[in-house]
């Protein structure tokens, strides 16, 4: 007798993602519609899809979804939570939309506690652009914009945006993880989980950073990008659950 | 149309004055505007406020040329004797501003507001007692219609102190009555 | 006691927003208008349902206003110039969006940082879409206080019929002038048309999505297209001017805002004088009232138009006219308010000067 034991989950369409082969985005997406169906909250979750490689979120997304301009994902969603506060708001962010060009909306939302969960897909480059240097960029990794490799005294260091929002009072909950492998692809659901549940319970603002591959802009392959978050990333971005106020 | 500028300090109560006047102007059933100073105008502790009363429409709120001023300190007079509507009555609280008028085309009229505010138990009614006498001296509203205003704009003020403001407003009115001022 | 009120220009715009069904309000301080967030402060705290957000920055606040009017609530944000610059890219997006939503812009004297004055300064920025894009923004200019409550109503009217930006343009000296004001009823909310659009969550039904992402260049023309015959039907429906003692002139003045009510003055002064001289006055900014200039050019050799700026609006007008009248200019940019007196004399010159007495 055969067993189904596995399929497309439930809020994502039926679309052929055009992400490039071992981007970390598709696992996400998938994690995170995964969570929607387990938490039963798919028929009253808006999303908040960012610009870059993963505005086409909504095409992948079945659920509720409305574009933000760059870096304004914060505040959207703000709007929307306040005026339908029985609905689950998330936003779904890149590392430059979140830490560059969106700085401010972020923080401040984070501040006034909005009762929000933003996913933070962190690839240390700006994606879709071509990769250029993010303010996640590490030190001495190239990119289009850094030849030769990030200078601290020329490009400043790579920014720690979920530790500078865990010293913020509205959050409650901010866990980095990855997509790299197995393991942390399950800690990572377990993340995304607890942080939409966070919002449930209308604790507020929760925030997941995910370390995620860009093979395509890292000019890697898909098992050196892996590689290269456990031995690189890792070490300006370690792993940990920086601030848990849930318990 | 007759455009009235009240200036004086912050805390004077002088935006109070125009806008209890204009309301009371309002309910008269004329046509009312009032402007007040804004923004970096205000900073540094200086007040004033437009107040046009007219039986027609108005088109500028602005005090280009003001028929009168109610002026509660010497930089206020400084700023809007020169610019006084030639014939225009100047209404003055004479314990600030001593001196007299340099323009002699224009009726100053002196009111010891602060001194009369001391026989009434509280300096907070100046204001009240300038209003009464431009009130009582210009005739473009009642001394009636602006304890109305007053109600109005200051809802759940207790009676005590409205009937302070009345008195106020009372005896600046006889100043100007009694011929006092000139 | 009759239903008139002295109220502040700025708490007008509020006041009337909350009767028209406005729950959703989010700004910045900036000055002549911080009376505005100081009154939806209050007002929507006492309001069932109703939100007030001091937000971070004005690009923040008009986000806001897109995710609340994504969510389906009658929103608006305000500002002044140079405030209304930083959400340009915002203004950008709700017209792409085809979302609703009423900006308020009182108006100061720039560019950069200006005064604090009332200019008219912004009107090509205002009508012109302001933002990136092949857009347009539907603006509305009140002259005074009553107007400010009606325009308020109607500029939410507008934004839902045709779910696009609406743009209330007024100036430092509205914004704090007190005048007696009537406000219209409040509406029930019950009773607007739904929005089959919004999102509230796919519950029972399809999800659907508001984007304005649409690499694919034909789809994008479509969209483009699909604006512009919105725009199209906008323009045959709204646009709207008032005149004053046209029927006679040989002198038309073309002003709109605080320039027409001062206008109104200089205007009155020359009839004094003898002198056939009216107003026309645009309400609607965008849609320009085009027709009615026009058809008033049968008539009228000479138009006299009066802005706070160094010329802006003449540009509507000379493309109204399309050369069938004479286009004068007068005005005074930096936030001086000329006085009727001023205006007065400027039409007499300009009327002897046309020879214009003599005919």
């Amino acid at each position: 007798m055969e067993e189904l034991v596995f399929t497309r989950p439930r809020y994502i369409k039926k679309a052929p993602f055009h992400y490039c082969p071992g981007c970390g985005h598709s696992i996400i997406h998938r994690l995170v519609a995964e969570v929607i169906e387990e938490l039963g909250i798919g028929e009253k979750t808006i999303g908040v899809p960012p610009a870059g490689c993963a505005v086409l979120a909504y095409d992948y997304f079945d659920v509720d979804m409305g574009e933000a301009p760059h870096g304004r994902g914060p505040a959207l969603a703000t709007g929307i939570k306040r005026i339908l506060p029985d609905r689950i708001v998330f936003s779904y962010q890149g590392d430059g939309d979140i830490a560059a060009i969106g700085t401010s909306e972020t923080i401040h939302t984070a501040n006034r506690g909005e009762n929000i969960t933003v996913i933070f897909v962190n690839n240390n480059c700006y994606g879709m652009t071509g990769g250029q240097m993010a303010p996640t960029t590490l030190l001495g990794q190239n990119s289009t914009t850094t030849p030769g490799g990030r200078d601290e005294n020329r490009d400043g260091p790579p920014i720690d945006l979920s530790e500078m929002l865990a010293l913020v009072r509205g959050t409650v909950y901010i866990e980095r993880t990855a997509v790299n492998s197995i393991r942390n692809i399950r800690n990572t659901k377990k993340a995304i989980t607890k942080a939409f549940k966070a919002q449930i319970a209308g604790l507020g603002f929760s925030l997941v950073e995910i370390l995620s591959p860009c093979p395509t802009n890292w000019k890697m392959s898909s098992t050196d990008s892996c590689r290269w978050i456990d031995e690189s990333v890792m070490q300006t971005f370690p792993l940990k659950v920086i601030k848990d106020e849930i318990g | 149309m007759k455009k009235t500028v009240f200036a004086g300090f912050g805390g004077q109560g002088v935006l109070m004055m125009g806008y209890v006047f204009a309301v009371a102007a309002m309910r008269d059933g004329r046509e009312v505007t009032y402007l007040p100073a804004y923004g970096a105008e205000m900073r540094g502790g200086t007040a004033n406020c437009t107040v046009v009363v007219s039986d027609e429409e108005i088109f500028s709120p602005v005090s280009s040329s003001p028929d009168f001023a109610v002026i509660m300190n010497k930089p206020s007079l400084v700023k809007y004797e020169g610019v006084m509507n030639g014939g225009g009555t100047i209404f003055l609280n004479s314990n600030h501003v001593s001196r007299e008028l340099t323009r002699d085309d224009l009726t100053s009229i002196r009111i010891p507001a602060v001194e009369i505010a001391k026989e009434l138990g509280s300096e907070r009614v100046v204001n009240m007692i300038m209003l009464g006498a431009f009130a009582a001296h210009t005739r473009m509203t009642s001394l009636d219609s602006i304890m109305n205003g007053l109600s109005e704009i200051v809802k759940d003020t207790k009676a005590s102190i409205m009937k302070l403001n009345r008195r106020g407003l009372d005896r600046g009115a006889e100043y100007i009555l009694k011929g006092d001022s000139r | 006691m009759d239903k008139k009120l002295l109220m502040r220009g700025s708490q007008v715009i509020g006041e009337a927003a909350i009767r028209a069904g406005c729950r959703f309000y989010a700004g910045y301080p900036i000055t002549p208008q911080n009376e505005i967030p100081e009154f939806m402060s209050g007002a929507m705290a006492d309001l069932e349902g109703g939100t007030f957000i001091q937000a971070e920055s004005e690009i923040a606040a008009i986000n806001m206003v897109i995710g609340a009017s994504m969510a389906g609530a009658r929103a608006m944000t305000s500002s002044s110039s140079p405030g209304i610059s930083l959400k340009q890219e915002g203004i950008s997006f709700l017209a792409a969006l085809e979302l609703p939503a009423v900006i308020v812009n009182v108006m100061r004297g720039g560019p950069g940082l200006g005064n604090i004055a009332p200019s008219q300064g912004d009107y090509f920025q205002a009508t012109r879409g302001g933002g990136h894009g092949d857009y347009r923004s539907i603006v509305l200019a009140p002259a005074h206080g009553q107007e400010l409550a009606d325009l308020t109503r109607k500029a939410f009217e507008y934004a839902d019929r045709y779910r696009t930006p609406v743009m209330i343009l007024a100036d430092g000296m509205m914004g704090q002038m007190m005048e007696p004001v009537v406000f219209p009823d409040p509406i029930n909310l019950d009773e607007l048309p739904p929005k089959p659009w919004v999102l509230d969550g796919a519950q029972g039904r399809p999800s659907r999505i508001i984007k304005s992402l649409i690499l694919d260049t034909v789809e994008m023309e479509e969209h483009n297209w699909k604006l512009d015959r919105k725009y199209k039907i906008i323009s045959g429906e709204i646009p709207h001017a008032e005149t004053y003692m046209t029927e006679d002139a040989k002198l038309v003045v073309v002003a709109y805002g605080t320039a027409a009510r001062i206008a109104r003055g200089g205007i009155k002064r020359a009839r004094e004088m003898g002198l056939k001289v009216g107003l026309l006055r645009p309400v609607t900014l965008w849609p320009f009232p085009d027709r009615a200039i026009r058809e008033m050019s049968r008539l009228v050799k000479d138009f006299m138009v009066f802005e706070m700026n160094t010329g802006q609006m003449i540009d509507d007008v000379r493309l109204s006219l399309e050369g069938r009248s004479n286009v004068h200019f007068y005005g005074r940019p930096g936030g001086i308010v000329s006085t009727p007196d001023e205006i007065g004399k400027a039409i007499s010159s300009l009327y002897y000067r046309q020879h214009l007495k003599e005919d």
